[in-house]
């Protein structure tokens, strides 16, 4: 009499069984790939990983050299970056969570915002090129092209988002009872956000700067055609300049073995780098809780 | 005791401070610091208008030139100056369907194996590990592709999938072609590779919103975990996990280094996902700073404005739907 | 027990009412607080005591949507007029939270902070009036070798105490306590009951409360409220042992609330 019951049972167990099979070879699947291409990418970067790597110039096929002039275009167009992108994140993430938590302006630009964080890159690229390349070359009579200047401000167009939303989302998290504190002290309210909500929220605060640093450090898209590229050392804000994404990316394109080497290697920094910042971000703020 | 009233007393003793002037100024800056964090928004309200404005305005050239001919004709040749976006889309729209295709069911198994299966000492871990590869340059995801897939694709992979599939009637047409290792196929791959830990972690995230109570109950009643995801946790969550879907798919319309790599950069219409094939990112990155003629740089950025216009659309029904579940935890 | 000293009214309310989002919230109060006295207020949760509290020192204005009508009276002048200047009346009225909220800083800088914004004071004289003010709060002899560190790591009834020293280091001349003990042991919240009988020479303190006991313990005037009125009002010890109306009577005896 149980049988069809027990058949029910089995049916559902069997049922139960391959779904579960399903989710592990899926996670197996999934991290096959990412665990083939960190190896990959450590292998063939470490082979070709020297301090040459740090001081010489990119080098014409046939030559030995390094990444020299890309490392420092990088970090001078990601300083750039940050120093224009920060504050005006960090000011609208106060606007949002200060001053329009609850009002509907508020949602609106967080809802843009959010479209923002994941818009494609390469079309911010095309944005500068329209909206600034172009107007300053006419106005330099065309003495002033693809710059470093245009490179960080796209990569600054990336940071925006990021800092502007982590800033928001630290700052509601802070205590409604930490500002009245302070307002019932009689201090103005520039001065209690600055100075003790924010400074409340600051690792939260630091760790959306490191994100948004980690972001723009692997752009290459929007830098091809907004900060171009160099060949030597070049610290001209208003001359292209070189980066690692792109040099990796013209290196790795090209026929050469020793340029391919030098991309490898280029692509391990560049990867360990972000790994870097991303562990670091989660041990502040891992910290800023046990605290 | 006296002690702490006496402090009082020299504390009460001292000067009165002057309230009136500091009071105005104090007001005057809040203010002033209320105008500038408002300015900084409307600045990024602003950067969305300007985005899409200043891509139309660079793109009019080639719409004026073409018309609405751009959206429907194949041939792409810089030297006779004959743009038609037709191929970039639809390499752009298979690329993309290829890799929602592949990396859905994956993210979603990962996802419940990272919630209801695996053991809980283990859940950080993987969990974590996969944070952190989203965030890995997509740049050297292209790479890995160009360097170690490509190769393998041509070598191992696509052969068989000429012989198996290409044989079949109908689809067959779709695996057929020399084994190139790049291509539509390839390209879509790695983009899968590379928005699956994205998915993952939305799906993840979400999935851990569904109230312990609701999936208790459940197991209760004798629910197995199958049937726990697939009736309590998807039906509640069903928004948000269309709403990162469309996340991953917002990033695989855009994604170019990961693309531009494999895909071959040909401006022929094939059918074959084996052959070589150009997306919307792919054709920017490759030729616009060698583009020499302004009607060339005019179609290139006309490709952007439309790529601009149609992951903003997808991105903006991303967020709704997420914003669906988060309402309903509100409540 | 209280001081022959005629008393001076130090806050008159006056048909005071509170509208929460357009509902009424607090009913046409009128109430005189009396200087340098303690007066607490009572009543069951949603009463609106913590409201009235809140209307005094004008802290609900940072939230859209809440109004205040009528008038409060700080030493005559209506604290609720628009061109009453809010930073000058909460460097008048100070105000202590339910639960302790350390500013992210040193306990140091904690208390200098906002004397900083207030006075310019030299660093001299700034010492010393830290010094005082957490003398004043009981605190000093336990914090007066780690002022440089970090006023989160104080328990909780040193915070609090800390938060009352932050807020009598701007000499206000009103000080509001909002269930001050409500989140502390039962031995801090006996050196914060001692503190307030402490501090009524030198403020008039008006102390919020769901604890009766407290509130016959360290306050000179008692005022129940209920349902957003303020039903009786009057000396504690008569308040507590011979109460004019039955909804004081029922809540005293603890037959609701």
């Amino acid at each position: 009499m149980s049988s069809p019951n027990e058949n029910l049972y089995r049916m559902r167990a069997f049922k139960n069984g391959i779904a579960m099979v399903f989710a592990c070879a899926a996670t197996g699947f999934g991290l096959l790939w990412l665990v083939w291409i960190l190896i990959t990418t450590v292998v063939n970067g470490a082979a070709a990983l020297g301090p040459a790597l740090f001081t010489e110039m990119t080098p014409p096929p046939g030559t030995p050299g390094g990444l020299a002039n890309a490392f420092y275009g990088s970090l001078l167009m990601s300083a750039l970056a940050l120093l224009v992108g920060t504050p005006i994140g960090l000011m609208a993430g106060v606007w949002l969570a200060e001053f329009a938590r609850h009002t509907r302006l508020g949602m609106v630009v967080r809802f843009i915002n959010d479209i923002l964080l994941s818009a494609p890159s390469i079309v911010l690229g095309l944005f500068i090129y329209t909206a600034f390349i172009l107007p300053v070359s006419a106005l330099t009579n065309h003495q002033v092209g693809f710059s470093a200047l245009a490179g960080g401000l796209t990569l600054a167009l990336l940071v925006i988002p990021v800092v502007v939303r982590t800033t928001d989302e630290m700052l509601q998290l802070q205590p409604g009872t930490l500002r009245e504190a302070a307002l019932a002290l009689g201090v103005p309210q520039w001065k209690m956000t600055l100075q003790i909500v924010l400074r409340a929220a600051r690792a939260g605060v630091v760790t959306g700067i490191l994100l948004a640093l980690a972001r723009i450090t692997g752009e290459t898209a929007p830098l091809l055609f907004t900060a171009f590229g160099n060949q030597f050392w070049s610290s001209d804000l208003l001359k292209p300049i070189a980066s690692v994404p792109v040099v990796v990316f013209q290196y790795a394109m090209s026929p050469f073995e020793d340029w391919h080497a030098l991309a490898w290697a280029g692509a391990l920094v560049l990867t360990l780098f972000v790994l870097t910042l991303s562990l670091l971000s989660r041990l502040i703020l891992l910290r800023d809780r046990s605290y | 005791m006296t002690d702490n009233s006496q402090a009082l007393t020299t504390v009460m003793a001292t000067a009165p401070h002057a309230g009136e002037a500091r009071s105005a100024r104090d007001h005057r800056h809040d203010l002033w610091f209320r105008r500038t964090v408002c300015g900084a928004a409307m600045v990024v309200l602003g950067l969305l208008a300007c985005i899409a404005g200043s891509t139309l305005w660079g793109g009019a050239e080639a719409f004026r030139t073409f018309g609405l001919d751009f959206f429907t004709r194949t041939d792409w040749d810089a030297v006779a100056g004959r743009f038609g976006a037709v191929v970039p889309i639809y390499g752009t729209l298979v690329t993309s369907f290829l890799a929602l295709l592949i990396a859905v069911p994956v993210s979603f198994g990962i996802a419940i194996f990272l919630t209801e299966v695996a053991p809980p000492w283990l859940r950080m871990p993987i969990g974590s590990a996969i944070e952190l590869l989203a965030g890995i340059p997509s740049i050297i995801y292209g790479m890995w592709g160009l360097f170690v897939f490509a190769p393998f694709m041509g070598e191992y992979l696509a052969p068989w999938i000429n012989d198996n599939l290409g044989a079949i009637p109908g689809i067959g047409a779709l695996f057929q072609g020399p084994p190139l290792g790049i291509g539509t196929l390839t390209a879509g791959i790695v983009l899968a590779i590379m928005i699956m830990p994205f998915i993952t972690s939305v799906m993840n995230e979400v999935f851990r919103t569904v109230p312990s109570q609701l999936k208790e109950s459940a197991y209760a009643l004798g629910g197995t975990t199958w049937e726990v995801v697939w009736d309590i946790v998807l039906p509640y969550t069903r928004s948000a996990v269309v709403g990162g879907v469309f996340l991953g798919l917002g990033r695989a319309l855009g994604e170019t280094m990961a693309v531009t790599f494999v895909l071959g950069n040909a401006h022929q219409l094939s059918a074959s996902l084996l052959m070589p094939s150009s997306s919307i990112a792919s054709v920017i990155a490759n030729e616009f700073s060698e583009a020499y003629t302004d009607l060339h740089r005019s179609s290139l950025i006309a490709l952007g404005f439309l790529l601009f216009v149609v992951t903003f659309i997808v991105l903006a029904c991303a967020r709704l739907m997420l914003m669906r579940l988060s309402r309903k935890e509100g409540l | 027990m209280n001081t022959v000293a005629p008393m001076r009214t130090k806050i008159q309310v006056r048909d005071l009412e509170f509208f929460y989002n357009g509902n009424r919230a607090l009913k046409s109060i009128n109430m005189d607080i009396p200087e340098k006295q303690v007066t607490a207020i009572i009543g069951p949760s949603g009463c609106g005591k913590s409201t009235l509290l809140r209307v005094f020192n004008r802290i609900y204005a940072m939230y859209p949507k809440l109004e205040a009508r009528g008038e409060v009276l700080l030493n005559g002048e209506n604290i609720l007029a628009p061109n009453y200047s809010m930073n000058r009346l909460r460097s008048h009225v100070g105000m202590v939270f339910q639960k302790p909220v350390p500013f992210p800083m040193s306990i140091y800088d904690n208390i200098a902070y906002a004397v900083r914004h207030h006075e310019r004071l030299g660093k001299r004289d700034m010492e010393a009036r830290v010094e005082q003010a957490l003398r004043g709060a009981a605190l000093w002899e336990e914090v007066k070798d780690k002022l440089k560190q970090s006023a989160q790591g104080l328990s909780g009834g040193q915070q609090q105490r800390l938060c009352i020293a932050r807020t009598i280091a701007l000499k206000p001349e009103v000080l509001l306590l909002d269930e001050p003990t409500s989140a502390l042991d039962p031995i801090s919240t006996g050196r914060i009951e001692q503190l307030i009988t402490e501090l009524k020479e030198h403020f008039t303190v008006v102390i919020v409360t769901h604890n009766m006991q407290q509130a016959a313990r360290c306050s000179d005037f008692t005022a129940f409220m209920f349902m957003g009125e303020l039903i009786e009002h009057g000396d504690t010890d008569t308040l507590f042992t011979k109460p004019g109306k039955t909804q004081t009577e029922d809540y005293i005896t603890g037959r609701f609330g």
